[in-house]
């Protein structure tokens, strides 16, 4: 087979038509910043489409355009990798809301003000139709699958679920077919952290200097700690003290420095966060995966959400996942046998909690090499 | 493709084309691809252990990693034309509930299990006193996952009490066939095609 260049491409498109959004508003102007790697054969039949997760980006395999580190799926997703960019042409958005060139808070209104608070509460449907429509664009009619872990799984359920002819596949790592309570409830102190930081000012943060980074670090902080596991945690710091500026070798302060060095990861975690996301891009997408819940789309059925769907599905959970368990995927794999679609499920065992889609999982190399390449 | 196992050769030889197969307990998916490959069946499976199941995944077929006592009421009635239990009858907690659903999810299923009533078995128990280690019995009884040990008899009666009906029987010794005659002793292996 003759080898595509790899050829990282970076894109904006610009909607001609306005975007109706499913909270009743439509969005005019919007735009969608896409990276693509490989080629798109003569009959466009090779094109996959990789959702990205909550704090993500387009930057899949390519340099990340703030910190400049390697692309987030760099393991996954490149020539003879998984996702082999030598047989597909891998296309990835910014997704709507967002804030890495996609239309989402921090853009501009029609008025040539920031939208900051004005911009329309969306909903990962909503996000789903805007990648939709750089498909339409690139006049890909179905694609050879779509892929997506976390918050990319769930645009890839909503891509299967209501535009059930354009894609051949579905993959969905690591997530769920609704947000739970406890999703929600972690969204919330997430979310509330920003708010109460006076620098947020009602979202009116922008040109003003700093935003509001205390409440986005507290926020990245706790969301942080749902994407390990305890075990995870435990090895990597159990009740390890940090060394003191002054040399002094793990002891404690008596006071409120980080002491411990899971202290100081989660310092370090917010703090670098803020650096490379916008705290309202952060309420709206949060919002958006919280409102999320495929069922209740179609009637209260999951099974239903597949009714027209004609493509092939798998399903992979995390044994040590207790953001979106098991038994989430497991939810999702029955409703696509209820429906008659055919599908797989597997639970891998992996150490790293909810990351472990990100990580050093050789199992899953494997499923997706293999599911893939169908 | 190398050789399927003797007994999954008897199950793909007698799945009529076409049709919707269940394999509970589908290993690596010899049987599915071979299914699909040579019946042009819509196969699905369903394994317990994830690394098989990656495998499936891998050759491209749809496996669900679940446990047949647990599982198998996820899934509709009559939703398959065949349910298959190769090796595995003898694995679940079990065996009289997993084969009701068998035959709940299948308009008929197959069963192959080795046979504890095969003379070499007899004749370990008989002259050592001890659980035997066998061909198709490898592994020492406390680490084997055979944690129910039928006969043909057995089966036989089993099947009998469920109302359910024999549409056919299959004997191996060895990797050959054998008649009906002297199965309970005799075969190795026993392959049961059954419906309600």
């Amino acid at each position: 087979m003759a080898t595509a260049p790899h050829n990282p491409t970076s894109s904006v498109l610009d909607l001609t038509a306005p975007l109706p959004l499913d909270g009743g508003q439509v969005l005019t102007g919007v735009r969608v910043a896409y990276e693509t790697y490989g080629a798109l054969n003569a009959d466009k039949s090779n094109a996959l489409m990789i959702f990205h997760a909550l704090t993500g980006d387009q930057c899949v395999a390519s340099p990340h355009p703030v910190t400049g580190k390697p692309g987030w799926w760099l393991r996954m997703v490149g020539p003879g990798k998984p996702i082999d960019t030598d047989r597909f042409f891998v296309i990835c958005a910014n997704v709507l809301g967002g804030c890495y060139g996609t239309t989402g808070p921090a853009s501009l209104a029609d008025d040539g003000e920031p939208y900051a608070m004005r911009f329309p509460v969306i909903t990962i449907r909503d996000m789903v139709r805007a990648q939709v429509a750089v498909l339409d664009a690139l006049g890909i009619e179905q694609l050879h699958a779509v892929v997506g872990g976390s918050m990319g799984g769930m645009q890839a359920l909503s891509f299967a679920a209501n535009w059930p002819l354009r894609t051949r596949a579905a993959l969905i790592v690591a997530s769920t077919a609704r947000h739970s309570a406890q999703n929600i409830a972690f969204h919330e102190v997430g979310r509330q952290a920003i708010m109460a930081d006076p620098k947020w000012k009602g979202g009116d943060y922008y040109g003003a200097g700093k935003g509001p980074d205390s409440g986005l670090a507290v926020a990245r902080m706790a969301a942080h700690i749902t994407y390990l596991s305890e075990e995870g945690m435990h090895d990597k710091f159990g009740r390890k003290l940090q060394d003191r500026p002054d040399g002094t070798k793990g002891a404690k302060t008596f006071g409120f420095d980080a002491d411990f060095q899971v202290e100081s990861y989660l310092r370090h975690q917010g703090l670098s966060f803020t650096d490379r996301f916008d705290a309202n891009s952060y309420l709206y997408i949060t919002r958006a995966m919280d409102y999320f819940d495929l069922a209740e789309e179609h009637g209260g059925r999951l099974a239903d959400a597949f009714a027209r769907t004609q493509a092939r599905f798998a399903v992979v959970s995390f044994d040590t996942d207790w953001l979106y368990p098991t038994a989430e995927s497991r939810t999702i794999a029955h409703a696509l046998n209820a429906a008659g679609a055919p599908v797989s499920f597997v639970e891998l065992s992996a150490p790293f909690g909810h990351d472990s889609f990100l990580l050093d999982v050789p199992a899953l190399d494997r499923v997706i090499a293999g599911f893939l390449g169908q | 493709m190398t050789a399927l196992r003797p007994d999954l050769a008897i199950i793909a030889a007698n799945v009529a084309p076409g049709s919707r197969v269940l394999d509970i307990g589908c290993g690596d998916g010899a049987l599915m691809a071979a299914l699909r490959d040579t019946r042009q069946c819509d196969a699905r499976g369903m394994e317990l252990d994830p690394h098989n199941v990656a495998e499936c995944v891998a050759r491209g077929l749809s496996v669900i990693q679940g446990d047949a006592d647990a599982d198998l009421r996820d899934y509709p009635d009559a939703s398959f034309d065949y349910a298959i239990l190769s090796q595995t009858l003898q694995t679940t907690k079990r065996p009289d509930r997993v084969l009701d659903e068998l035959l709940r999810v299948g308009r008929r299923g197959f069963v192959s299990f080795p046979n504890f009533a095969h003379w070499k078995v007899r004749a370990s128990l008989l002259w050592n006193g001890r659980m035997p280690v066998t061909r198709l019995l490898p592994i020492a009884w406390y680490e084997t996952p055979n944690i129910h040990h039928v006969t043909v008899r057995d089966f036989r009666e089993l099947v009998a009490a469920k109302g359910l009906k024999v549409e056919g029987a299959w004997f191996l010794s060895g990797d050959a066939r054998i008649g009906d005659a002297a199965a309970t002793w005799r075969a190795e292996h026993a392959v049961f095609l059954l419906s309600r």
